[in-house]
């Protein structure tokens, strides 16, 4: 067969986790309009912060400890941003560039880490029963279950006063000035709430991977950016909240499914980043493809 | 209610672009008070605006709100208490919300008291809301879940309007708010302001460039020019006042060069 259902679950499982990146990265492009670059090392981070603690057994207490990693991440992006005036794209570049150093340190100097012989969330959930279907299904139940848990609070949180106002920083810049909205203060709470995200997923991913490598994290942003614009142009760009979320999980997840089924046709791992970057660079794009035929097409119908 | 005492403000300050924005400015606004000003572009009325509402600080004087003195505090803190209506009707309000959140958002300078950044609009908040909207008498109570974006200028300019004066401001300035619309719009947006204004005594700064507005409107004109206030009138003064006093007022502070093409078409 083709497709077999063990691809299908793993494409589910992984495309979960990576909707959580997704939504972060939802949170800081699309609604506060911050290209935040610092999502490969904040990645990494959360799995290396993560891994270590598991392996010296806390599980739960690594997925906890993977999100405030992200969270100071983000704090600390922000306040490159807000209070020190660094452009936003050049503040992620440069938290991006130490988090590589941070990690090494996390993880011992050592570019790689092996979480073996300890339980994981997965392990702990999986134990619950014993029941042969459960215990194939089991991750996937859980990562869905965390997943919703994220969606349906990001969902609440961006409904609240400070949810709103931190829509308003991203949405008119010059409006917020002059409704008492401290911009500073919405851009950097976003930011920590949006790295959070991507500090669990990182964490979820040491635990599903059992394994924590400096490199994981390269060209994460493409590749969240690329779900999130896939999810978009389903869903419509700059639709509402709800809208919004669901084209982050359908995204995240059929670029997963587009990558199994190349993986199934022996296209290499490595072709991926590229077909990534393709990906977003045509849907940002679009836009202003679509106006170039328009006018050529106006200016056709003149002559 | 605003106290202006001697500020000044220097653009380009050392370089050959050098210019004294605010060269001086006093003013004092009663509680209540409500002054239309007039100047010619580049006289200095939205960079004194500008200052009140904490744009920039001020390089010299002091700025006093209601008896507190606001001239080194925060634009954000600032805007509790200031209501700001800006010409461009996109400035105001956030085009990919909904009616219904962007009131939400004008209505939170009330609830900065109690930190609640989690509380959500409740159903009491929804219906405050409608009832206001319903004054504005445009149909937009029908359609508070409709993206801002979707609404006409005149229409935009209305919400933010409401927006500025849904907590009643202490002070509210109205930089040319109604320019940018047609003439129609621009008279119902300005019979709104005239009546919120009123209704509720807010005291009010408004630049406007039609001299017929700068008197009719408001207890009070004043006139500015290279970044002074040249000229203030108020009283049994501004009630005789006709529009060629004030014209002739006008090219006397502006020297020769009135070249202002849309003072003269406002004659």
């Amino acid at each position: 067969m083709f497709i077999t259902t063990t691809i299908v679950q793993t494409a589910l499982e992984v495309g979960l986790i990576y909707s959580l990146v997704t939504l972060s990265l939802y949170l800081s492009f699309t609604i506060l309009n911050v290209c935040d670059l610092s999502t490969d090392g904040c990645y990494t981070l959360g799995c290396a912060v993560a891994a270590m603690i598991t392996i010296a057994g806390h599980p739960i207490l690594a997925l906890l400890a993977a999100m405030a990693a992200g969270i100071a991440s983000g704090f600390l992006t922000a306040f490159l941003q807000t209070r020190l005036g660094i452009e936003s794209i050049l503040a992620g570049i440069i938290v991006n560039t130490g988090l590589y150093t941070i990690n090494l340190v996390v993880m011992g100097l050592s570019s790689n880490v092996s979480i073996f012989g300890v339980d994981t969330v997965f392990t702990l959930w999986k134990g619950i029963s014993s029941n042969p279907v459960w215990e194939s299904w089991s991750k996937l139940i859980l990562l869905a279950i965390i997943v919703a848990i994220a969606c349906l609070a990001m969902y609440f949180f961006l409904n609240t006063k400070l949810g709103l106002s931190i829509r308003a920083t991203g949405d008119n810049p010059a409006m917020v000035k002059s409704s008492s909205i401290n911009t500073a203060f919405t851009i950097t709470v976003g930011l920590c709430a949006a790295n959070a995200c991507t500090g669990l997923a990182g964490g979820l991913i040491a635990q599903y991977n059992k394994t924590c490598d400096i490199n994981l994290g390269t060209g994460m942003v493409t590749i969240a950016l690329a779900s999130l614009v896939i999810g978009e142009s389903i869903m419509g760009r700059k639709g509402s909240i709800i809208k919004g979320i669901i084209g982050v999980l359908v995204g995240a997840l059929l670029y997963r499914f587009i990558v199994a089924i190349a993986l199934r046709l022996n296209v290499p791992t490595e072709f991926f980043k590229l077909v990534s970057a393709v990906i977003v660079a045509v849907a940002i794009a679009a836009p202003r493809l679509k106006e170039y035929a328009k006018l050529k097409q106006a200016m056709r119908g003149e002559d | 209610m605003l106290q202006l005492t001697n500020i000044h403000k220097t653009f380009n300050q050392g370089t050959i672009n050098e210019k004294k924005a605010l060269d001086g400015v006093n003013l004092d606004l009663k509680d209540g008070d409500f002054a239309t000003i007039v100047g010619s572009n580049g006289a200095g009325k939205s960079t004194l605006f500008n200052a009140i509402a904490g744009g920039f600080y001020v390089e010299k004087g002091s700025i006093l709100l209601d008896g507190e003195d606001i001239t080194y505090r925060r634009d954000h803190q600032r805007a509790r208490a200031i209501g700001y209506l800006f010409q461009d009707p996109m400035k105001g309000t956030a085009p990919n919300m909904t009616i219904e959140e962007n009131l939400a958002i004008a209505y939170l300078r009330a609830s900065t008291g109690n930190k609640n950044y989690f509380s959500r609009i409740s159903r009491k908040d929804k219906e405050m809301f409608r009832e206001r909207l319903a004054l504005l008498d445009m149909d937009l109570e029908n359609r508070m879940k409709n993206p801002v974006g979707l609404l006409s200028g005149g229409q935009r300019q209305a919400l933010t309007l409401l927006m500025a004066t849904i907590v009643t401001p202490k002070l509210l300035l109205l930089d040319e708010h109604t320019a940018a619309l047609d003439p129609a719009t621009a008279e119902k947006v300005i019979k709104l302001t005239k009546d919120i204004i009123e209704e509720r005594n807010i005291t009010c700064l408004m630049i406007t460039h039609n001299m017929h507005q700068a008197l009719e409107l408001g207890n009070r004109t004043l006139m500015m020019d290279s970044g002074r206030i040249v000229f203030d009138v108020s009283g049994q003064e501004r009630e005789n006042m006709t529009v060629d006093d004030l014209l002739v007022k006008f090219k006397q502070g502006a020297g020769e060069d009135l070249d202002n093409d849309r003072i003269l078409l406002s004659m």
